[in-house]
C-alpha cells in the first residue's frame, strides 16, 4: 500500500470507528433503535428551529452594512461557539492521548506513526468543525430563511473556527505535557477544558437575556462603554463577523485561516503526539505509593462501603473534576444573577434554585459512581451483607458528600436569611435524594471508567433526573417567594418521580 | 452451624438463559477435598458456581453450603464462603493492604486478626513489596493473588474459584496453588474451575466433569479413566473422551 492509500484507508477506519461510536451513543448499544433514533433527531432538530427563531428573528435582517452593535453581538455569538468548539477540542486530545484502546495495536504496527497521527488530528479538527456545525445550523437556517441566503456564509465560518479550535487544543494540549508532565496534563487540560466550557455556558446565559431584551443593565455587549472602546468598523477584528454576513473576502480569510492552523498543528504536532501518547501510556504503570495510614482500625460493613466510595472518588482527579464540572456549570449563573440584580433578598432568592438544581446534578453523578459505577461487583456481592444495606451505605455516602458540599452555601445562606435556607437545604435534600433514586431504579453495572458516558445507558434515567431537577428548582424558587404555586409544583415533581418509578426496568 | 459432612450440595439445579445453562444439576462436594469442575466452553460451570456464590438466581433447585440453605438464608451462605473470578475484581485506586482492609470488614472480621491475616497473606503471595502501591500499577498476575489474598482474608470454610490461574506466571501460579493446598490441609474446602487440565490432575482430590449443563462424569483420576476404560490415559485424554461420548447420539453411544 503506497503512503495516499494508508493515509486514505486510516482515515477511512477513523470516521468508520467514529461513525459507530457515535450510533452507539445515540442508541446506547441497542440494535433496531435507529428508525427511532432518526425520529427523534427528527423532532429535536425542528425544536432546535423553533428555539433559534425565538432567539434571533429579531436580528435576522442585519444587511451588509452592519453598525458595531450589530458586529459586537455577531462576533459576541462566534465567542460563544468557538469557546465550546476549544472546550470539546481539548477534551478529544485528551482522550487521543490517554485512551489506550487501539493505541498498542496502532504503535507495534510497521505503520509510520506520524501519519496515523496526521490522520487522527485531522480526523479531531473534522469531528470538532461537524459539531459547530450541528449546533450552530438552526441559528444559521433560521438566519437564512428570514434574512436572506448571505447568512449561509456563517457555516463556512464556523467550520473554521472548529479547525482553529482544534489546533488550538492540540498545541495547548502538547504545551501541558512538555510543562507539566504526563500525570499532571490530564487533570490540568480537562479543568482547562471545563472552565472554558462554563464560560460558554455563562456567555449563553447573557446572550438569552441580551435576546428578549429585558434586563438590559446586565448587557455587557449592549453597553455604550463596550460600542465605545470596540475597534473601528474597519477593524480586522470584524472579519469574522462580516464573514458570517456573506463577505466574500473576510470569509476567504477566515477559511484560510482555520485550514492554514489545522495544517500546521499537523505539521508541528503529528510527530511528537506518538512519543507524548506513549509517555502517557506509561503512566499506568507508574507505581504510585500511597501513604501508609488508616487501615485495620474496624467498623462495620456499611461504613466499610461509605469509606471505600470516598477514598475511591478522592483518588481519581478526573473524576473529581467531572463531577465538580457540573456545579462549575450551574454555578455561574447564580453570580451572574447575583451581580446584576444587586445585593438585595432579590439576589438571594436567586441561589435558592441554582443550589437545589446543582445538588440534583451533582447526586445524580456521584449517585452513578456509588452505585452502577461498581469495579468490584462481584466481591461487594457475594460478601455477607444484606443487598439492601449496601445500597443504603452507598446512598449515604452519596448524601453525606452532597451535605458536605451545600453546607459551604447553605450555613452563609442561614446567617443572611434564615427562612430561605432552610427552603434551599429542604430543596437540596429532596432533589439529591430523587436523583439518587432515580439512579437507583436505572442501575445498571459499568465501570467507572465509563463515568462520562453514563447517560448512554439509558435515556429515560438522564431525561428524568434533568426533569426531576429542574422541577424541584422551580418549587424551591416557588417556595422562597412565598407562594402556594410551590405546592402545586412539588405535587408535579412527585407525580414525576412516581412516573419514572413505574417506567424503571421491573428488575431494579 | 447446622452439622454436615458436605461443603456443597447442589440439587436438581436449573438455570436458562436463551438455551439451559444448567440442566437439572446434581452436585455433591466433601468438606475438607480440592475439587475441580472441568467442562468445554458454555458447559455451565461459571454459571454454577456464580449461583452458588449468590451472584446469580437460580429458576429451580436447591444450594446448601456447609449446612446452610443458601437460597433461603444467602447471606449465612456467603459468610463461610469466598468467591474468585478469572477477571480480578479489585479497586484500581486502592492499595493491596486497603483492598485487604475493605474485605475483612465487609465479612466483619476484627480490626487485630483482619491486620495480622493480611500480612501473612501478602507474605505468602510475595505482595508485601507492593502493600502500600495502587493496585491500577499492578500486572495481571499480582491483581489476581490481591483478589485471592481478599478471598481468603476471612478464612472462608469453602473457597471457590473460577479460573484462578488464567494469566498467571509459572512462579504466580506455584505459590497461588500452594496456598490452596495449604487451606485444604487446614481444613477448608476448595471448588476450581480450570481449563489447565494438569492443574487438576496435580491437585484435585475428585474431579467433576460437566458439559451441556448436567455432571456427565464424576471421581477421582483413576475412576474417571476406568469410566472410558483406558486405565493409562492421561486427564486430557480422559476429559476428551467423557465429552465425546457425552456428544454422541444415544445409539451410538449405546452401540
Amino acid at each position: 500500500m503506497n503512503d495516499t492509500a494508508t493515509l486514505t484507508w486510516f482515515a477511512g477506519h477513523e470516521f468508520r470507528l467514529a461513525w459507530r461510536d457515535w450510533l452507539s451513543m445515540m442508541t446506547a448499544g441497542k440494535r433496531g433503535r435507529e428508525r427511532t433514533v432518526a425520529v427523534v433527531l427528527v423532532l429535536f432538530v425542528v425544536l432546535m428551529h423553533l428555539f433559534a427563531w425565538s432567539m434571533v428573528a429579531r436580528v435576522a435582517d442585519i444587511g451588509a452594512h452592519p453598525d458595531k452593535a450589530a458586529l459586537i453581538g455577531i462576533t459576541g455569538s462566534l465567542l460563544l461557539s468557538f469557546s465550546l468548539m476549544l472546550s470539546q477540542a481539548m477534551e478529544s486530545v485528551t482522550r487521543a492521548f490517554y485512551a489506550r484502546s487501539d493505541l498498542e495495536l496502532i504503535l507495534s504496527s510497521p505503520v509510520e506513526t506520524v501519519r496515523v497521527f496526521a490522520v487522527r488530528i485531522g480526523a479531531l479538527s473534522v469531528s470538532t468543525a461537524l459539531l459547530g456545525l450541528a449546533i450552530a445550523a438552526p441559528v444559521i437556517n433560521v438566519l437564512a430563511f428570514l434574512g436572506g441566503a448571505h447568512w449561509l456564509a456563517a457555516y463556512g465560518v464556523v467550520a473554521a473556527m472548529g479547525l482553529f479550535a482544534s489546533a488550538l487544543a492540540v498545541a495547548l494540549t502538547v504545551a501541558l505535557f512538555r510543562s507539566i508532565g504526563p500525570k499532571r496534563t490530564r487533570l490540568v487540560a480537562q479543568i482547562v477544558a471545563a472552565v472554558i466550557g462554563a464560560a460558554f455556558v455563562i456567555g449563553l446565559q447573557v446572550a438569552a437575556i441580551l435576546s428578549y431584551g429585558t434586563i438590559s443593565r446586565i448587557s455587557v455587549l449592549e453597553s455604550a462603554g463596550v460600542v465605545a472602546h470596540a475597534p473601528a468598523l474597519a477593524s480586522w477584528f470584524w472579519w469574522p463577523a462580516r464573514a458570517a454576513l456573506g463577505d466574500a473576502g473576510a470569509l476567504a480569510v477566515v477559511l484560510g485561516i482555520g485550514v492554514v492552523s489545522m495544517t500546521l498543528a499537523i505539521v508541528a504536532f503529528s510527530g511528537s503526539f506518538g512519543d507524548h501518547v506513549v509517555a502517557a501510556a506509561g503512566i499506568a504503570f507508574d507505581p504510585r505509593r500511597q501513604r501508609a495510614g488508616r487501615v485495620f482500625r474496624g467498623g462495620s460493613p456499611r461504613a466499610a462501603l461509605r469509606r471505600k466510595e470516598w477514598m475511591l472518588l478522592k483518588r481519581d482527579p478526573w473524576l473529581v473534576s467531572q463531577t465538580l464540572m457540573q456545579l462549575l456549570y450551574l454555578l455561574p449563573p447564580a453570580l451572574l444573577l447575583w451581580k446584576g440584580f444587586g445585593h438585595g433578598h432579590g439576589a438571594l432568592l436567586l441561589l435558592v434554585p441554582v443550589l437545589v438544581m446543582a445538588s440534583g446534578q451533582l447526586a445524580g453523578g456521584l449517585a452513578w459512581l456509588a452505585i452502577s459505577g461498581e469495579d468490584a461487583p462481584d466481591l461487594v456481592a457475594t460478601a455477607p451483607v444484606p443487598a439492601g444495606a449496601i445500597i443504603r451505605a452507598k446512598v449515604e455516602a452519596v448524601m453525606m458528600v452532597i451535605a458536605g458540599v451545600f453546607a459551604v452555601f447553605l450555613l452563609p445562606l442561614a446567617v443572611a436569611a434564615p427562612y430561605l435556607a432552610l427552603v434551599a437545604g429542604a430543596g437540596v435534600l429532596v432533589a439529591a435524594g430523587s436523583a439518587t433514586a432515580i439512579q437507583l431504579w436505572f442501575r445498571r453495572q459499568a465501570k467507572r471508567s465509563q463515568f462520562r458516558r453514563r447517560q448512554t445507558s439509558s435515556r429515560m434515567a438522564t431525561f428524568a433526573e434533568a426533569f426531576s431537577s429542574i422541577t424541584w428548582a422551580g418549587t424551591a424558587a416557588l417556595a422562597a417567594a412565598g407562594t402556594w404555586l410551590a405546592v402545586v409544583l412539588g405535587v408535579i415533581a412527585l407525580l414525576l418521580l412516581a412516573g419514572t418509578r413505574v417506567l424503571a426496568p421491573r428488575a431494579a | 452451624m447446622p452439622h454436615s459432612r458436605a461443603a456443597l450440595e447442589i440439587l436438581n439445579l436449573c438455570k436458562r438463559f436463551e438455551r439451559p445453562a444448567v440442566d437439572h444439576l446434581d452436585l455433591t462436594v466433601r468438606k475438607g477435598e480440592f475439587y475441580a469442575l472441568l467442562g468445554p466452553n458454555g458447559a455451565g460451570k461459571t454459571t454454577t458456581l456464580r449461583m452458588v456464590s449468590g451472584l446469580l438466581k437460580p429458576d429451580a433447585g436447591a444450594i446448601t453450603v456447609e449446612g446452610i440453605d443458601a437460597l433461603a438464608d444467602p447471606v449465612a451462605a456467603k459468610r463461610v464462603m469466598a468467591w474468585v473470578s478469572d477477571e480480578p475484581m479489585i479497586y484500581d485506586k486502592l492499595t493491596p493492604l486497603e483492598y485487604l482492609d475493605f474485605v475483612a470488614r465487609l465479612w466483619s472480621v476484627g480490626a487485630v486478626t483482619a491486620k495480622t491475616r493480611a500480612h501473612t497473606l501478602m507474605e505468602w503471595l510475595q505482595l508485601t513489596p507492593f502493600a502500600h502501591q495502587r493496585c491500577e500499577s499492578l500486572s495481571k498476575g499480582m491483581r489476581q493473588k490481591v483478589a485471592l489474598a481478599g478471598a481468603l482474608v476471612h478464612e472462608p470454610d469453602l473457597l471457590i474459584l473460577d479460573e484462578p490461574l488464567t494469566g498467571l506466571d509459572a512462579a504466580s501460579a506455584r505459590q497461588v496453588k500452594s496456598v490452596l493446598r495449604e487451606r485444604v490441609e487446614a481444613g477448608s474446602t476448595v471448588i476450581m474451575t480450570t481449563h489447565i487440565l494438569e492443574i487438576a490432575e496435580r491437585m484435585a482430590d475428585r474431579i467433576g466433569v460437566i458439559d451441556a449443563g448436567r455432571l456427565v462424569a464424576e471421581g477421582t483420576l483413576e475412576e474417571l479413566r476406568g469410566q472410558v476404560g483406558d486405565g493409562d490415559a492421561s486427564l486430557e485424554d480422559t476429559f476428551l473422551a467423557l465429552v465425546a461420548q457425552q456428544d454422541m447420539p444415544a445409539e451410538v453411544a449405546a452401540a
